[in-house]
């Protein structure tokens, strides 16, 4: 059962790691901050199968820890985004 | 009882990780950012959920499978918030006058 859980775990990076192409294929750096989140997601999963197999639970705090880490980096992309759009725009969300 | 709670977790994790490869692929493939961004909610988080599932059995105590279905319940609240939030940024950057080089 152990080499089961161990084999999902790496199947699930795998998957994962296909979002690199994304990274390198873009265009926007929208769909660059996808990939990143599919990487949270799919880490979260590692991580909860490999405690299971491990017995250390002590991962399962470091998925919760990812899974903040993940929400607030693309949180803080957006806000980055959304204050260059508006310098573009004069017809911005302030309305100045 | 044993074995069918390992046949249980066996076809959930599975059927776990086949939903992450959906979503891989579907933001590989599909053609434009809102859909890849409905593949990428949708697949992953149904797969990450499937995952939890399969693991339950395994938990050690019920505090031990409860705070795996918190893990999902987080994740699915931030996947859903940026992926609003993204979405509100692709368009702004689609719809954003381009600056001149």
């Amino acid at each position: 059962m152990n080499e089961f859980l161990f084999a999902t775990a790496g199947l699930t990076l795998a998957t994962v790691a296909m979002g690199l192409f994304r990274i390198l294929a873009g265009p926007g750096d929208v769909d660059r901050m996808m990939a990143a989140q599919l990487l949270g997601t799919g880490g979260i999963a590692a991580l909860l199968l490999a405690a299971a197999g491990t017995g250390v639970r002590g991962a399962e705090d470091v998925a919760l820890a990812l899974a903040l880490l993940a929400a607030f980096a693309s949180m803080a992309f957006v806000n980055s985004a959304t204050s260059n759009s508006n310098a573009d725009d004069p017809e911005g969300a302030d309305g100045r | 009882m044993s074995v069918a709670l390992n046949i249980f977790s066996i076809i959930a994790i599975a059927a776990g990780v086949f939903f992450f490869f959906a979503g891989s692929v579907g933001l590989l493939r599909f053609p434009d950012r809102l859909t890849r961004m409905h593949a990428l909610t949708k697949a992953d988080n149904l797969g990450l959920g499937l995952v939890v599932l399969g693991l339950l059995p395994r938990a050690d105590s019920p505090l031990g499978a409860l705070k795996l279905v918190a893990v999902w319940l987080l994740v699915q609240l931030a996947g859903a918030t940026v992926t609003q939030l993204m979405a509100r940024a692709a368009r702004r950057e689609e719809s954003a006058p381009r600056s001149s080089p």
